[in-house]
Order: structure tokens, then C-alpha cells, then sequence
């Protein structure tokens, strides 16, 4: 809710000229029902026609003012909830593409996605109605009431005993709907879930001849899912009814009461007449409060997720000079060159704090590289090289120890400037919904010559080529419309376009034949020799060339050398490369 | 429309009493008004002149009837509630029988999300038309006939008043509606637009922070964002009118039934009570009139909606069993191929007079680069698809000509793509043979060597599998799929990348599980590692679409051709 109120803060001028206009226009709206009793109770019974329509009139203007300001106002509204909607969501987007890695792992893309979207429509959705009902519902409410009291205090009483009662009942159906509701959606889910199941295993439940054993299995869910629709559907039929049926009793109660006060002398029948339309008015805003309410509810939960995000503390800080000055140092004494990246002695964990040595995934690796050398990373799944990747980009900071570019401690460097120095393809890496130059181009500013350079040596020029549009062509939606070859050649592509100092490939030619992956593997070395390179691969065929093989086994480094050596020294890696290359050694 | 209709058929005789519940507790409905009218009139001005026998008796009658109204709309809730709800239930499980009997070329076809939003969003939305607008359309009905006969029954005159304001009330809303429809699409077309970039580009968040492109992106995002924003600020900035006029053409109707009323009582020809029942009488006679342009994109959009699904029920479904089809028994393995054609689109042939003899226990292998086409031969052994031309032979029994349960029940096979599915561990993998007994799966566990890993689970083989819950790998998962074919005492097994998950110090240790799976079988390999499979007896060599070349490891590498090539690039 804070958060709301921050961003309106801005166009809280906006928003109160809008709930002045609003106000307007809503005493206009309840001043209708007033003249109507006065035309019936003091002018008709002049007996002229002329002072009739004069009042009549008067009507008409307070229905056309009614409408004018309520348009406008509404209006303003809309203009007011696009506003902060705008900015809410841009501050979210800037944020979100700042999370670091840990922090992304622990909210989660899909829910960072659904905090992206359904949530802030949910804000938009309710700042709008909350200018728009907000004010002239309690209003309605507080304004109808003030005047029937003036008017009638006593008949005022029958709608004051009312609301309460029809307040609670709507309140106390919709806590008990609400979660059968949900009831629902988990249901719901899980029938998705199946379909999903058979839609994807098709050819596995086709093959074992399970059609029917699958259809069983949804009949089964179907059944819960209509069971759980109607156990949910008979509890909020009751709302409409109930609240059609009090809001009658009062108006019969209003009559009978109403009669009394006539017979009493306190009354006269035509306030009756204008009491009953009150009542409606009044008893409308009662239940438009009430879905106010649900609304709010529905945005408070969705503002809280949004400002979670918001509110991620920054990690990933800058660390000055000293760790960077001591790496300088400790060098400037040795007269080797500065390795272009170095390892020193890193550990790392996901939750681990330092020291805590069980919980690491990352033990006490070192290696360096100078300027255009290589190094391929090999090992299981689940061995960590992946990891390495992410450390060395700074998406985890280290638990322990160093990692130096050009000698400087990667934490003493911008982001940006660390980060503008790789060109990089994740595994699984996103192909995005545009157009293939574009998803190369990556929102840098590249020649063209650079592109189609890059696009050769990573042998994706031949399938761009092959498209209708070429370059131009459109990609679907996560790269639907491309092999996995193809879209890999694209990510290759991306990476080698903006020449970069370092390149890193996590296992980046999975899904392509041998010789497209060799091919590329040599395109590299020829035309990006000043290149640094690390590769993590699968299949030993990939690193055999680098110059340095690092082997991981459960985040340990069992084996780091050239090919020869590691075929000599390394078991692991040997039985790796004779089981992969058969026994052409 | 038409189909939509006869579905309902099946509910005629709820429909009927739905539809009588309907006019009847409208009618009741309608009654209300007159009735406080009646009693307004006993209540004469001045002091002790009211007749309380009169307003009590109303009164009475008044609560009566609105009580009965309240009973009768909840009935008429449910009654709908009922039949939409198993409408929908119905529709879903006949979508889903069907889905299940199209070729798999359907699921190729089509997007998985999309066939999903048939059975979830789409039966959803005529399930709530069908609940909604058609006790709308009736009560709305009855309320407009009811209450003009009322309203004519007070006063003709005053109705003539009435019905000046109704053409402009129904020209504006159908102005409108009409207006602002494209608005409103635009602006649920800008948000999907949104929704979708924001998904790429926060899946792609570590790569865009990866190339430093946040600011870019960002403003790209700023540039979506605007345009969802505008577009949803235009269709509000009409939408908003529409409320507030109507309300002013009602307001602009009660001003003039007031003076024309009192008027009128001037003359002496309406009581007091008369012209508060007209009153009432007008506002809920506008009421339908005004919601007409709603429930009629309603209607629409649900009628496109049962369009889509109706679609799926017309697909044509998987060729049936021919009469006198074979049950095959006793599967030896032979299989043969002879001058097959296939293509999946017109034209753009994929497999052109191909022939070939595979023996009982013979090992073939599809090899080719990515992309190529290899498990099109798969699809048409297992006959997902049908070749054009040509013949394929098990055992000698073409396969048109057999069941297709006993056709493929006669494969096992291990797929690229591991599937399991939210179950236990031992459902998963005894998926394939039912009632497979405990010890059976866990042999098949241990030779696939995933038996130390299910037993470090919470609950061992009864641990259920979910997305987010109990994490596997792929490769896991994998040789999960590896155990279930393990269990199948199918002749003939097809390979379809099926180590591809696994990392290669797994993969040492399954060999010979896996070497023991194909023994005896006629095996049918898809493999990238060409090292795996020099031993087959017949390797197919595929690129482009079509078969390159086949025999076996020395032929080809004698013959120099695409193979040799494809051998010698794994070890530059």
C-alpha cells in the first residue's frame, strides 16, 4: 500500500483537482433525487405548470453537469493511473535487470515475470478505480446519508440497522468463496498439468498404447475440477439473491415505517417516494465499497511483491583498491606478463559463508590464461563449470579468494566496465522475438560488415541466408522457428560480433554435428586469435585443441594440462576421451 | 452457432425449466414495484389519514413476493450454474479424448499452449456465457416486456415519454460499443505484446546483463511499456464516457417522467403512487436496453470461442484399425522397408524410393548432422506417420495391416526428449507395463543406475515426481525413461539419442545395462557419437531431409563420402 502512495505522490495535485470535479459531479448526481421529491411535495401542490418545468429544468442541468464532470474526472483518473502504472513498471524493469544472480535464483524468473506483469495490472487496475469509485461511492454512501437524515432521520435509522448487516453478509460470502475459488485454480492446474504431460509425451503414451489409461486420468481430474466448480459456484450464487432480497425488505420496511411517520405527522409521502430512491443509491455504493475492497486487496498483495523486488538491497559492490592493489603488486615483483585472467584459489558456495567449507560448490580452483590462449572446461554434470562461467562474470561474488583480469580484482570494476569486456553464450541462451540481425546486433551499435562477419564465422550466415528475409527475418518467440543447431549458431554469432577481449561458451554446440561444431571451433582460433577463450564442453573432440584442459569432478579440479598431458596424467579424462572418440588414438 | 446449439440440446430439459424459472421470477419481480406504489398511495398526506390496513396488507404481500423472487433467482443460479458447468466438464473431456486419438503430426503442428487455452480458457468462456447471458437475455426480456405493461397499465401517456429516450439510449450504446470495441482490442493486443517482452527479456535477464545492455533493453521496455499504457489510457479515456452517459440519458428520463408526472397529477389524471412506480418501473425497464450491447459481444466472443473448440472435435482423428487388421504375436523383428516415399508437406520430399531389410537382432543406425531428419524414420516405423508410398514390413505384415496397439506395443524406446510425468518414481517407470511389482522395478532401476539415487529420496520409489518439487536432471530423467524401457519385453527398441542428457562417467557405467537392453532386439539407433555405433550392422546416413548413403562402418568409410567426412571432423 506504501508503495501505491508513494508513486501517486507525484500527481497528488492531478488527483485532487480530479476528486474536486468528482465531488461535483456526484452532488450533482444525488442532488437529482432531491429535486424530484421537492418538485412532487412543494411544487406540484401549487398547481401551476410553469414553476414545474422551471424545476424540471434544473434537473436536466444537473444531469448534464453530473455527466460532464463525472467524464472528466474519470478521465483524469485514467490519465493519473497510466502515469504511475508507467513509472511503477519502469522502476521494476531497471531493477529487475539489476538483480544478481543469487538474488534472481531466490525470487524466481516466472514470478519475477508474473511481478512484471499481472501485478502491476492489478495496480493499474486498481489506482483507476480508486479514483473513479473511491470517491463517489463514499460519498454516496456519507453524502446519501447525511441528506436522508436531514430529510428524515428516522427513516434514516431502517438503512442505518441495514448496511452492517448487508456489509458482513457480502464479506463473510466472499471469505468463504474466495477460497474455494482457489480450490478451483488448484484443480485447474493440475488438468493443465495433465495436458501438458500428453501433449509433450505423445509419442511415449502412443507407443505404450496408454491413451486410455491418460484419458481415465483426466476424466478423474475433470470430475474434481466440476465438483469443486460447483461446491464454489453454490455459495456465491447466494450473494446476488441475498442482497436483492435485503435491500427489498428495506425498502418495504421504509414504506411501512414511512407510514407511520406520515400518520404521525412528521412526514409527507412524497419524501418517501425520494427516500426509496436514496435507498437504492445508497445501498448500490454499499456494495461498490465492498468490491473496492477486494480490489484494494488483490493490489496490496500485488504491490507488496512489487515493492520486495524493489526493495532488493544492491549486492555485488564495488570493493576499492586494496584487494586490487595487491594483485598489482605481487605481480610488478615477477617479471612474467600479467595474465590476462587468473584463478586464485577460488571457492564458492551458494549459501556458504566463508569458511563453511561443506556447503561449497567450487573448491580452491586456480588456473590463468594469458591473452589468446584457451582453456576447456570438462567434467559431469552438476561438476560446476557452469559456475566458473557465472563467477567470472560476476553474477556470484566468490566465497574465497581471487579472480583478476589484467591483474585488477574483477570486484574492483564496474559491471559494466567488467562485463563489457566478454562475449558470452549461456546454455540454453535466449533467441529473442526479433529479427535475426538484431538478435546478433544485441542492442550494440555493430556495422554490418560485423555482423555478417560474425554470422560467417559462426556458420549462420548459410540458414540466415536461406530465410525469406535473410538478416531481416523475424524470429518466433524464443527462437521457435529455429533448429537447435540454428539457434545456437545464432548465440555463437551474437558472441563474436563485438570482437571481444574474452569469450565464453557454456556448451554452446550441444546440438550441433561434430563437424559444424570443429568448423566453428576453427573459425575462432583463425579469426579471433587475440581472443581469450573459455569453452565448457561435453565431449572431449571440443577441448583437445585449448591450451589449457581443466577437468572438474564435484567442483575439484582433477586435471589440468594440454590434451597429451591429461591423456597421460588423467584417468578420468582419458576414459571420457576413449569412450567419446573410440579408439582411433 | 449452430453446433454450440446442439450441444446444448443435450441439457433441453434443464434449459426448459431454466427458462420458466427465469420469466417466473422475473415476473415476481416485476410485481415489487406496483405493490409499493399501492402502498405509497395509502399513506394520504396529513396527520392520522393513513390507512395502515391497506399498507400492512401490501407491505405483507411485498415481502412475499420478494422473498419468492430471492428463492427462485438463487434456484435459477444454480439450475445455471449446473448446466454450464457440466457443459464445460463434457466439452473438456471429449476435447481431450479426441487430442488423444490425432496423429502426433497434430502436436507438431500446434503450439502446446495453445491447444491448452482451447480446453482451460476458452470452454471457460462459453461455460460463462452460456451460465450468464442466457438467464440475461431472458430475465432482460421479461423485464422489458413486463415492465412496459406495467408501465402502460399506469399511464399510456408517460410510456410515450419513456419511449422517446429509448432509441437514443440504444443508438448511443451500440455508437459506442461499436467505437470503442477497437480500443479495447488494442489494448489487450499492446499488454500481450507487453507480457511477452517482458518474458523474453527477464528469461534473458543474465544475458543481457552478461553484454551490459540493460540500459538498451530498458529502453526498449520504456517503449512497450508506454504504448501498453496508452493504449489501455485510450480505450479508458472512451470507456469512461459510456457510464456517465448512460446514466445522464436515465437521469434525463426520470426528469422528464417527473414533469410530465406532475403534470399529468395536475390534471388529475395520476396519483403520487403512480408516478414513484413509473418511476421504478422506467429505471428497470432501461436497464436491460442499456446492458444489450455487452451481452451481445458476449455471446460473440463466446461463440468464437466454442468455434476453436468445435475445431478440435472436427480434427480427423488417427486412421482406424483396418478390418481384419492383425494382432501381431511372437514379434521375431524383421522389419523391411520398401520404395517408401515420404514427405510431411507437399512437395518437399523427405524420403524418396528408400528400401531396406533389417533382420531379427540386427543393430541399424541413423546417423546425420543436426536437423537432418532422422526420427522421420522413426515416425514411420512407430506410424505416427504414414508414408505416401511404399511399404513397411514387420515380420512380413505390412503395417497398415496390423492394430496399432500390438504394432507399437512391439517397439520400446528411449527418447531424446525424456518425458515423466507427475507420479511416483515407480509409476514412471513402470508406466510402460502395468502392474509391473515392485522388484521389477527396482531390477530395471538398478541396471539403468538410477536404483542409489531413487533410494536417497525422501520416500524412495513412492516419491512423487513434480516440476518444482523433488529437483531431477536431465540426465536423471533420462535414465528414468532408460529404466522404463528396461522393463518392456518388446523384440524390436529404438534409441533416439538416448545417453544425450547423461554425462559420459554415467554413461560408462550404464553401458552394459544398455548393451544387455538391446541384446537380442532389433535395435534402431539415433546417435550424434558416432564412436557408439561403428559395430551396426547397417548405418543410414541422413542430411538435408533425405537419405545420403547406408551401409556398414567400413563401406562407408571406404566410399569417402558424406559419412567419412562427418567421421574424420570429430577428430580435427
Amino acid at each position: 500500500m506504501k508503495l501505491i502512495v508513494r508513486y501517486c505522490k507525484p500527481y497528488a495535485l492531478r488527483m485532487l483537482y480530479g476528486f474536486l470535479i468528482k465531488i461535483v459531479g456526484t452532488f450533482a448526481d444525488l442532488g437529482l433525487p432531491w429535486v424530484l421529491s421537492f418538485i412532487l411535495d412543494e411544487v406540484v401542490p401549487l398547481g401551476e405548470i410553469r414553476p414545474v418545468l422551471c424545476w424540471g429544468a434544473f434537473m436536466l442541468f444537473l444531469a448534464v453537469a453530473a455527466r460532464y464532470c463525472n467524464i472528466f474526472a474519470n478521465r483524469k483518473a485514467a490519465s493519473v493511473a497510466q502515469d504511475v502504472t508507467r513509472s511503477v513498471r519502469h522502476d521494476l524493469f531497471v531493477k529487475t535487470m539489476r538483480l544478481s544472480g543469487s538474488q534472481t535464483d531466490a525470487l524466481h524468473i516466472p514470478s519475477l515475470v508474473s511481478r512484471m506483469t499481472s501485478d502491476t495490472y492489478n495496480i493499474h487496475q486498481m489506482v483507476g478505480m480508486m479514483q473513479r469509485l473511491g470517491v463517489r461511492a463514499p460519498m454516496i454512501l456519507v453524502g446519501g446519508i447525511i441528506i436522508t437524515l436531514t430529510m428524515e432521520p428516522v427513516l434514516t435509522l431502517v438503512l442505518v440497522i441495514l448496511l452492517p448487516i448487508l456489509g458482513f453478509l457480502i464479506f463473510y460470502i466472499s471469505k468463504k468463496g474466495i477460497p474455494l475459488y482457489k480450490r478451483v485454480q488448484t484443480a485447474m492446474d493440475s488438468m493443465v498439468r495433465i495436458m501438458r504431460e500428453n501433449i509433450s509425451g505423445i509419442r511415449v503414451i502412443k507407443a505404450l498404447s496408454k491413451t486410455g489409461y491418460e484419458k481415465e486420468r483426466f476424466r478423474e481430474e475433470n470430475k474434481e475440477m466440476l465438483a469443486r466448480e460447483l461446491h464454489a459456484g453454490r455459495v456465491m450464487a447466494l450473494s446476488g439473491p441475498i442482497m436483492g432480497l435485503l435491500l427489498n425488505i428495506g425498502l418495504t420496511l421504509v414504506v411501512v415505517v414511512g407510514a407511520y411517520r406520515v400518520n404521525a405527522g412528521a412526514s409527507e409521502p412524497g419524501k418517501i417516494v425520494a427516500f426509496l430512491s436514496y435507498f437504492t443509491m445508497i445501498l448500490n455504493a454499499m456494495i461498490m465499497i465492498n468490491r473496492i475492497f477486494m480490489v484494494a486487496s488483490k493490489a496490496t498483495a500485488s504491490a507488496n511483491r512489487i515493492e520486495e523486488v524493489l526493495s532488493a538491497p544492491e549486492d555485488l559492490l564495488l570493493i576499492p583498491e586494496d584487494g586490487q592493489t595487491e594483485g598489482k603488486q605481487s605481480r610488478s615483483e615477477e617479471t612474467e606478463p600479467v595474465p590476462h585472467i587468473e584463478f586464485r584459489n577460488v571457492s564458492f558456495g551458494y549459501h556458504a559463508a566463508k569458511g563453511q567449507t561443506e556447503k561449497y560448490c567450487i573448491r580452491n580452483i586456480s588456473f590463468s590464461l594469458l591473452h589468446g590462449e584457451s582453456l576447456g572446461i570438462i567434467g559431469a554434470t552438476g561438476s560446476g563449470k557452469t559456475t566458473l562461467l557465472n563467477l567470472l562474470m560476476r553474477f556470484y561474488d566468490v566465497t574465497e579468494g581471487q579472480i583478476l583480469i589484467d591483474g585488477t580484482d574483477i570486484r574492483g570494476l564496474s559491471l559494466t566496465e567488467l562485463r563489457s569486456r566478454f562475449g558470452v553464450v549461456f546454455q540454453n541462451d535466449v533467441v529473442f522475438a526479433d529479427t535475426l540481425r538484431e538478435n546478433i546486433a544485441f542492442g550494440r551499435t555493430l556495422e554490418d560488415a560485423q555482423i555478417t562477419g560474425a554470422a560467417e564465422h559462426a556458420l549462420a550466415a548459410d540458414f540466415i541466408h536461406g530465410k525469406k528475409d535473410g538478416f531481416l527475418h523475424k524470429a518466433a518467440i524464443k527462437g521457435a522457428d529455429l533448429s537447435g543447431g540454428q539457434r545456437q549458431r545464432l548465440l555463437v554469432a551474437r558472441a563474436l560480433a563485438g570482437a571481444p577481449e574474452v569469450l565464453l561458451l557454456d556448451d554452446s554446440s550441444s546440438a550441433l554435428d561434430y563437424r559444424t561444431d570443429a568448423e566453428i571451433r576453427k573459425n575462432i582460433r583463425e579469426q579471433y586469435a587475440d581472443t581469450t577463450t573459455i569453452l565448457v564442453a561435453q565431449r572431449a573432440s571440443s577441448v583437445m585443441q585449448m591450451t589449457h584442459i581443466l577437468v572438474l569432478e564435484e567442483g575439484e579440479c582433477i586435471g589440468y594440462g594440454t590434451h597429451e598431458e591429461l591423456m597421460g596424467e588423467c584417468g578420468v579424462y582419458r576414459e571420457i576421451a576413449k569412450l567419446q572418440m573410440g579408439d582411433i588414438e | 452457432m449452430k453446433k454450440l446449439l446442439c450441444y446444448m440440446a443435450n441439457f433441453k430439459f434443464h434449459l426448459l425449466l431454466a427458462f420458466v424459472l427465469a420469466v417466473t421470477g422475473n415476473l415476481l419481480a416485476l410485481v415489487g414495484p406496483s405493490l409499493s406504489g399501492k402502498a405509497v398511495d395509502a399513506i394520504a398526506p396529513g396527520k392520522g389519514a393513513v390507512d395502515f390496513d391497506t399498507v400492512w396488507y401490501y407491505a405483507g404481500f411485498m415481502v412475499l413476493f420478494y422473498i419468492g423472487s430471492a428463492v427462485l433467482s438463487y434456484c435459477l443460479s444454480l439450475l445455471m450454474l449446473h448446466i454450464a458447468q457440466r457443459l464445460a466438464a463434457r466439452m473438456r473431456q471429449q476435447v481431450f479424448d479426441r487430442l488423444l486419438s490425432l496423429p502426433v503430426g497434430y502436436f507438431d503442428q500446434n503450439q502446446a499452449g495453445d491447444i491448452i487455452s482451447r480446453v482451460s480458457y476458452d470452454i471457460d468462456v462459453i461455460a460463462t456465457s452460456v451460465s450468464n447471458d442466457f438467464v440475461q437475455v431472458v430475465a432482460g426480456f421479461v423485464t422489458v416486456v413486463g415492465s412496459f405493461a406495467m408501465m402502460l397499465a399506469i399511464s399510456p401517456k408517460l410510456v410515450i415519454v419513456v419511449f422517446l429516450m429509448i432509441p437514443l439510449s440504444v443508438f448511443y450504446t451500440r455508437f459506442m460499443a461499436k467505437r470503442t470495441r477497437p480500443m479495447f482490442r488494442k489494448r489487450s493486443a499492446k499488454a500481450g505484446e507487453l507480457n511477452g517482452m517482458v518474458e523474453e527479456l527477464i528469461t534473458g535477464q543474465k544475458t543481457i546483463q552478461a553484454y551490459a545492455k540493460e540500459k538498451v533493453m530498458t529502453e526498449r521496455f520504456d517503449t512497450k511499456n508506454e504504448e501498453a499504457v496508452c493504449a489501455y489510457y485510450n480505450a479508458e479515456y472512451y470507456g469512461s464516457m459510456i457510464g456517465p452517459t448512460v446514466n445522464f440519458i436515465n437521469n434525463c428520463s426520470l426528469t422528464v417522467v417527473t414533469v410530465a408526472g406532475s403534470v399529468l397529477y395536475l390534471l388529475k389524471q395520476l396519483t403520487l403512487g403512480d408516478i414513484s412506480s413509473f418511476v421504478l418501473y422506467s429505471r428497470k425497464f432501461s436497464g436491460p436496453i442499456n446492458e444489450l450491447a455487452n451481452v451481445i459481444s458476449e455471446i460473440q466472443s463466446a461463440l468464437s470461442a466454442a468455434e476453436r473448440v468445435f475445431r478440435v472435435l472436427e480434427e480427423p482423428t488417427e486412421a482406424e484399425d483396418v478390418y481384419g487388421a492383425v494382432t501381431l504375436e511372437r514379434v521375431k523383428g524383421n522389419v523391411s522397408m520398401e520404395k517408401v516415399d515420404f514427405s510431411y508437406v507437399p512437395e518437399k520430399p523427405v524420403i524418396k524410393n528408400w528400401s531396406m531389410q533389417v533382420k531379427a537382432g540386427e543393430l541399424v543406425a541413423i546417423v546425420g548432422p543436426t536437423g537432418a531428419g532422422k526420427t522421420t524414420i522413426i515416425n514411420l516405423l512407430m506410424r505416427f506417420y504414414d508414408p505416401q508410398k511404399g511399404e513397411i514390413r514387420v515380420d512380413g505384415h505390412e503395417n497398415r495391416e496390423i492394430t496399432m496397439k500390438s504394432l507399437r506395443a512391439s517397439y520400446a524406446m528411449v527418447l531424446q526428449d525424456t518425458w515423466v510425468f507427475e507420479g511416483t518414481v515407480h509409476e514412471n517407470i513402470a508406466y510402460g507395463r502395468d502392474g509391473a511389482s515392485r522388484e521389477e522395478v527396482i531390477a530395471a532401476a538398478k541396471a539403468a543406475g538410477v536404483h542409489e539415487f531413487v533410494k536417497r529420496l525422501p520416500e524412495g520409489y513412492d516419491t512423487v515426481i513434480t516440476e518444482d518439487g523433488v529437483n531431477l536432471s536431465k540426465g536423471q530423467k533420462q535414465l528414468l525413461t532408460i529404466a522404463r524401457a528396461m522393463l518392456s519385453d518388446a523384440k524390436m527398441l529404438i534409441l533416439d539419442e538416448a545417453t544425450s542428457n547423461v554425462d559420459t562417467r554415467t554413461e560408462l557405467r550404464i553401458r552394459d545395462a544398455m548393451l544387455r537392453l538391446m541384446e537380442g532386439k532389433t535395435c534402431f539407433v539415433i546417435a550424434h557419437r558416432l564412436s557408439t555405433i561403428q559395430n551396426a550392422d547397417n548405418i543410414i546416413v541422413v542430411n538435408n531431409g533425405t537419405i545420403e548413403e547406408s551401409g556398414t562402418h567400413e563401406e562407408l568409410m571406404h566410399k569417402r563420402g558424406f559419412y567419412y567426412k562427418l567421421y574424420a571432423s570429430q577428430f580435427q
